[in-house]
């Protein structure tokens, strides 16, 4: 029965002896990835907007300094100035029905101010339709209204579960083009030198973004699975920057710490561990946060692992990583994601967030949410909610669900242990992900 | 000795309470027709302990609240969400039962229960009225006639028609349209009924809908409601005449186990 979860005593993780806490590192990233942005506009340096998921390592190759809306948009969000922005777009004609960020940015780029956080206006923009369609109309929109180029990478949903030669050859001639346009766009020739070294910082973060996040693998887990919602930032905006590697690394040494010392940012007893489906809902995350802590559930599985996860050895390699986006790949590799990190993670339950910003993304939550049911034999449940639009959520609706969540996980942790059972999933316990009726051979 | 349990549903729109003994009888039961934020509750718990012969809460065993304004009476501390104490409550009555409908006042619910009641996944309506009893309460409105006329309104019905089951608001404007087109009263009645029955028919099929089906909460009182749902499902729907206190009853008998373990540890 619900209650009020006290934190246990001796649960708070230190710092690595000689280091700022890696919470603490990682956010300073992200404010010089804005803070370098307003410089260079204050030098009159061009200063580009980029989605999420751009292969940036491009631009790092011309030393542009680039800040993402994305990124900002969540923040403002994060700082409950999003719904005013969202509602200023919808005054300007922009449609309550598109996602949020775009909203918010579209009002931002139109001159709407905010005091959550300052980016500079653009005068380039970098998009990558990997992560949705909307994206392509989204920067359209803010080219036109600037006057100012569109560096356009188009990837086309996967369909097969391997990239096709032939998509891979496709990108490379979009990457062809686009090193071009920035080519003209600087005045500068495209420095090889200076790629490399950006894909190599970038596998370098992706990898210890990677290990981070492997660490809720552990039980009980050394981590709040909510922890990785905040460090994400520095994997979509700072991924070619040496110090997000150093950060990540840095975290991920304060997790094997934790481990030995029997801590965790995870302050709680940990009853259940659930998988969280879905951009969290920043404008209300304590909301979201409260009833699973009061409870003692803890986040142990989330997709944004294995999304940001960018590896590759070569350029082809590199094309290649960046058509996996939940919302690009088919829904048997969406699947087989967030089944293995279940199965390796250990999870008793599903919760997952309708997020009305996200058409895609939800669209195919159902789907998807029965074959995990199937394939894992858990309970999951829904609610209602949105990334940046927070009259899309309901507190009350949410409890009730979590609540009722709660409620079946507890009757099933108790049957399991009487029998002796694992409570969690994992590979023995669960079926194989079916990938029998794959969407194209 | 004997143990008395309460359990209190405050919903939206009603208060219920009910008492059970030794977690098999009820002894008293109370429904007031206002929910969370006003007296209802309050009176609701005064009036089953007044009929069961107790003169305070606290006499009794165990308390458990239930319901969108679980959290709202201090008197109570002891909470569970609906979704458990709905299926525990049609358990009660029903043991075979492995699906549950429940349509409150503002929300509506397909339950889907192992074969010993215990709930095992559940589906609730997204943010929206439209299949939820406050539908019903607006085209009662619109219609001019109380909602225990529905149920015989519709059974008169000859001709089925559609009305929109996507916004409650919509649907109020396609109502007064086939009233000013001369549609009778009894067909838009049961044109409603299906709309409601299509929201809540798709929420049961997405939980997936095994026998017995029971359905639960107020609108579980509009046999009209249950004959539409029926087509729509293709499965039959039982139900009684506590389905309004379905609710409490499971957290009563939620209390009941609670004072059994207590005494067994």
């Amino acid at each position: 029965m619900a209650g009020k979860m006290e934190k246990l005593p001796n649960k708070k993780p230190r710092a690595i002896d000689g280091h700022k806490p890696a919470a603490a590192v990682l956010r300073k990233v992200v404010d010089k990835v804005y803070a370098e942005a307003w410089e260079a506009k204050r030098r009159g340096e061009l200063v580009g907007w980029s989605s999420s998921k751009f292969p940036i390592e491009l631009a790092k190759a011309f030393d542009l300094n680039v800040v993402y809306p994305e990124n900002h948009a969540a923040s403002t969000a994060a700082k409950k100035d999003g719904l005013r922005l969202c509602q200023a777009a919808e005054d300007m004609g922009y449609d309550n029905d598109i996602c949020g960020y775009a909203r918010i940015n579209l009002a931002y780029a139109a001159g709407e101010p905010t005091d959550a956080r300052r980016m500079p206006q653009p005068d380039f923009l970098l998009c990558c339709n990997n992560i949705c369609n909307m994206m392509t109309k989204w920067y359209e929109n803010i080219a036109r209204m600037h006057n100012i180029p569109l560096i356009m990478i188009d990837i086309p949903f996967s369909n097969t579960v391997d990239i096709p030669e032939e998509k891979v050859d496709y990108l490379i001639g979009q990457f062809d083009y686009a090193i071009k346009q920035l080519e003209d766009l600087t005045g500068k020739k495209f420095d090889e030198k200076k790629f490399e070294t950006a894909c190599a910082r970038a596998n370098r973060t992706a990898a210890a973004w990677l290990k981070s996040c492997s660490y809720m693998g552990y039980k009980p887990s050394p981590l709040s699975g909510f922890d990785l919602f905040n460090h994400m930032a520095d994997i979509v905006a700072a991924r070619c920057d040496e110090e997000a590697a150093i950060g990540f690394e840095l975290l991920a040494q304060e997790f094997e710490q934790s481990i030995k010392e029997g801590t965790s940012t995870w302050e709680y007893p940990e009853e259940h561990r659930i998988l969280f489906e879905g951009i969290p809902c920043w404008p209300g995350l304590r909301h979201l946060y409260e009833p699973l802590k009061d409870s003692g559930v803890n986040v142990t599985a989330v997709v944004y692992a294995p999304a940001f996860g960018f590896r590759y050895n070569n350029i082809r390699e590199m094309a290649a990583a960046y058509c996996k986006a939940p919302c690009s790949v088919c829904i048997e590799t969406g699947v087989e994601w967030r089944e293995t990190m279940a199965k390796e993670n250990g999870i008793s339950g599903a919760l997952v967030n309708y997020n009305r910003s996200c058409k895609p993304w939800s669209g195919a939550m159902p789907e998807i949410e029965r074959r995990w049911k199937e394939d894992l034999g858990i309970p999951v449940v829904n609610f209602d909610g949105d990334q940046a639009d927070e009259r899309n959520f309901s507190t009350e609706q949410y409890k009730t669900r979590v609540q009722g969540l709660v409620e079946i996980m507890e009757e099933r942790k108790a049957e399991k242990e009487e029998k002796g059972e694992d409570v969690y999933t994992n590979f023995e316990n669960t079926k194989e992900t079916d990938w029998s009726k794959p969407t194209l051979k | 000795m004997s143990k008395f349990t309460m359990g209190v549903d405050v919903g939206s729109t009603t208060s219920k309470a009910v008492i059970l003994k030794d977690g098999k009888e009820i002894i008293s039961q109370s429904i007031i027709p206002v929910g969370t934020g006003t007296s209802g509750p309050a009176r609701a718990i005064k009036q089953v302990l007044e009929t069961a012969g107790f003169s305070s809460i606290d006499e009794l065993d165990c308390t458990i609240a239930t319901g969108y304004g679980r959290n709202s009476l201090e008197e109570v501390p002891l909470q569970m969400s609906e979704l458990s104490c709905h299926a525990k409550g049609a358990y009660f009555f029903f043991p075979k039962v492995r699906t549950i409908i429940d349509i409150g006042g503002q929300d509506s619910k397909a339950l889907k229960v192992g074969n010993n009641g215990i709930l095992e996944n559940f589906v609730m309506n997204d943010k929206c009225a439209a299949g939820t009893g406050r539908f019903l309460d607006v085209i009662a409105k619109v219609l001019e006639v109380n909602l225990s006329d529905l149920e015989v309104l519709d059974e008169k019905s000859k001709e089925d028609i559609t009305i929109s089951s996507t916004c409650t608001v919509f649907a109020e404007s396609e109502v007064i349209s086939q009233l000013a087109k001369g549609t009778k009263f009894e067909d838009i009645v049961k044109g409603i009924h299906a709309s409601i029955a299509s929201r809540v028919g798709s929420l049961a099929k997405r939980v997936g809908i095994k026998d017995q089906v029971v359905m639960t909460g107020g609108v579980a009182l509009n046999h009209g409601m249950i004959r539409a749902l029926e087509k729509n499902i293709g499965f039959k729907i039982y139900t009684n005449e506590y389905c309004q206190l379905n609710g409490a009853i499971g957290a009563a008998l939620f209390a009941y186990q609670k004072c059994l373990s207590a005494k067994n540890k």
